[in-house]
């Protein structure tokens, strides 16, 4: 079994901080790291690998510190590593990242399932799995908690809201997973030395997928940002930082019967 | 790109088990002022099994037609299924803006069509507005809520974009409103349908909806698990719902269907309880738009302070059952 894994780089956002000024992101300082959703997917990837043996391959996009994260992927059990690094891919939106992603699978040939974490935490948008299917023209099973192989099949739980799915495909297809669901590994000591010692990422440039570079970075995005900010807080209300319990929950009562909610 | 061909507002009416879903309401809400700027017509896109009776609730929430794919392969929501009804439509009838409520179908469904039609989306977003000539300004919170982006899409059309549940206010359902329904048979490819549905398991223990709650009760850390039987008691004296912070679902105190915020849900109740919730900005991005909030904690540095309309600095275990025997005499002069 042929497995590719998509993994992303990410500033951890429980750790940002915005200027107040000027409404931009303050990436001083922010930690990088692998964006939580992809590390669920590649832990789906290699519990398969560790049950029916699989050769898993993971991909990332991004700049040459985006290594980083295929070094880990090692280190938990990674068998190849691809970064996509060329500034034609730079200022891709989700359409763009699809195009390249679709490229380099299409590149890699052989392969039976393409694993991806549902979303990137920076983005938050879940739409590069969906799309890179579509690209792709296979199917997607999307917010999959657990994937299994059963008589040439993919066996795949999917968690939505108030019930649980259980769908099958044949490969090749696209399975976006659900970070709060699996419970990823940690990197081994063997892991880690084999990552160092033996393994190396290897660099792709745009040339090197099969793809249209038209439908690449700036240029292949439909989508622009016209302008960010810092998000507008509602004005602060009364805060009483000098009333006692029953004095504090008198003001409340006494707010709901105002506002006639009792 | 012909930009004059594309015209008029489609809406994703997502429907389950042939119920149409709120959210599909407020985005014909949202569609309407649209449409009625641009001086266009909006349309409900209707999709799924036994969903034709449901035609005319969308035409009451706003829709000028609606557009009703009925069929039994679409029981169940597939992907496959749902993008090839829902493009087989928009490829014919092109328009300018199509909005998907961004639920877990919606968002799945989508970034699917929007790549079959080679054209932009946007996720997520809370906040759209429209020039006259059609132009689709997409606001959505990105970076853990830290960050809003304004996106376009100034060169491809349809402008697409999902929109979170809950922020666009649906209009008062007008049932002598008229509108069109259109039936449509789709001629599905049932080759590319790969995807099988083996099993379905729906989740017995029913969580209400805290995005429909009027009174949201909702609980941080501060509460723990040590003093939740109180909230739930104030909960239960106001006929309120109870919610959490994502901390109170981490550590298995609440169920996940009660979190507030980025990776839960957002939502606007009447009066908005923050007990014991210091307010990360992931928080507040799910709940800043409540009409009124009420907020107890022990910090009074806590950044819930800043969105707070009331604000209490002091210990939920002793606020909170001085606040119940208050609510219940309240109550009881009112009996």
């Amino acid at each position: 079994m042929k497995i590719i894994c998509c993994l992303k780089q990410v500033p951890d956002t429980t750790e940002i901080k915005i200027d107040p000024v000027k409404g931009t992101l303050i990436r001083e300082g922010v930690p990088s790291i692998m964006n939580p959703d992809d590390k669920a997917g590649l832990e789906v990837a290699l519990r398969l690998k560790d049950k029916y043996g699989a050769e898993v391959t993971v991909l990332s996009m991004g700049p040459m510190q985006a290594t980083e994260v295929i070094k880990e992927a090692f280190a938990m059990g990674a068998d190849r590593g691809i970064l996509l690094s060329d500034f034609k891919f730079a200022g891709a939106d989700t359409l763009a990242t699809s195009s390249a992603i679709s490229g380099a699978v299409r590149a890699l040939k052989d392969y039976d399932l393409l694993i991806m974490g549902r979303q990137a935490i920076d983005g938050d948008t879940a739409q590069v799995g969906p799309e890179t299917a579509e690209l792709l023209d296979i199917p997607q099973i999307s917010y999959a908690k657990s994937v299994d192989f059963v008589k040439g099949e993919f066996v795949v739980e999917r968690k939505v809201e108030d019930r649980t799915y259980t769908l099958k495909a044949k490969g090749p297809l696209v399975v976006t997973v659900l970070g709060d669901q699996v419970e990823p590994r940690y990197m081994t000591v063997e892991g880690i030395l084999r990552a160092v010692q033996e393994k190396e990422v290897e660099i792709w440039n745009a040339s090197q997928i099969d793809v249209d570079p038209e439908s690449l970075g700036l240029k292949g995005s439909p989508t622009q940002v016209k302008q960010s900010f810092g998000k507008q807080l509602k004005s602060a209300g009364v805060t009483h930082d000098n009333v006692d319990a029953a004095a504090g929950a008198k003001l409340i009562a006494d707010a709901l019967v105002e506002k006639h909610i009792l | 790109m012909d930009f004059s061909e594309y015209k008029n507002v489609y809406v994703f009416a997502e429907a389950r088990d042939g119920n149409v879903q709120d959210v599909a309401l407020q985005l014909l809400g949202k569609g309407r002022e649209i449409a009625d700027k641009t001086h266009s017509s909006l349309h409900a896109i209707l999709v799924g099994y036994d969903v034709k009776k449901e035609a005319q609730k969308l035409i009451a929430a706003g829709a000028d037609e609606v557009l009703v794919v009925d069929d039994k392969l679409l029981e169940e929501y597939v992907t496959e299924q749902y993008v090839q009804a829902v493009y087989h439509i928009v490829s014919e009838r092109k328009p300018n803006i199509i909005l998907v409520g961004a639920t877990s179908i919606g968002r799945d469904l989508a970034p699917r069509l929007s790549a079959r039609l080679r054209t932009g989306l946007t996720a997520d977003c809370t906040k759209l507005e429209v020039e006259e000539d059609g132009s689709l300004f997409m606001t959505r919170p990105a970076f853990g809520g830290n960050l809003m982006a304004t996106i376009v899409s100034p060169r491809h059309r349809p402008q697409m974009s999902t929109v979170r549940p809950g922020v666009m206010a649906k209009l008062p359902a007008d049932p002598k409103r008229k509108g069109k329904v259109t039936e449509i048979k789709v001629p599905f490819d049932v080759e590319k349908m790969a995807v099988k549905v083996a099993k379905v398991v729906k989740e017995t223990i029913k969580v209400e909806k805290i995005e429909d709650a009027k009174i949201l009760v909702s609980v941080g850390r501060g509460v723990g698990r040590e003093n939740l039987p109180l909230a739930k008691e104030l909960a239960e004296v106001l006929g309120a719902t109870l919610s959490g912070s994502r901390a109170m679902v981490d550590a298995g105190i609440i169920e996940p269907a009660r979190q507030v915020g980025q990776t839960g849900k957002t939502v606007r109740p009447n009066v908005y309880f923050a007990l014991g919730i210091s307010g990360a900005i992931q928080h507040l991005a799910g709940m800043d738009e409540s009409e009124f909030i009420v907020a107890v904690n022990k910090d009074k540095y806590a950044p819930i302070f800043k969105v707070a309309d009331l604000g209490i600095v002091g210990d939920v275990k002793q606020v909170l059952p001085v606040l119940i025997e208050e609510v219940k005499k309240i109550l009881a002069t009112k009996a």
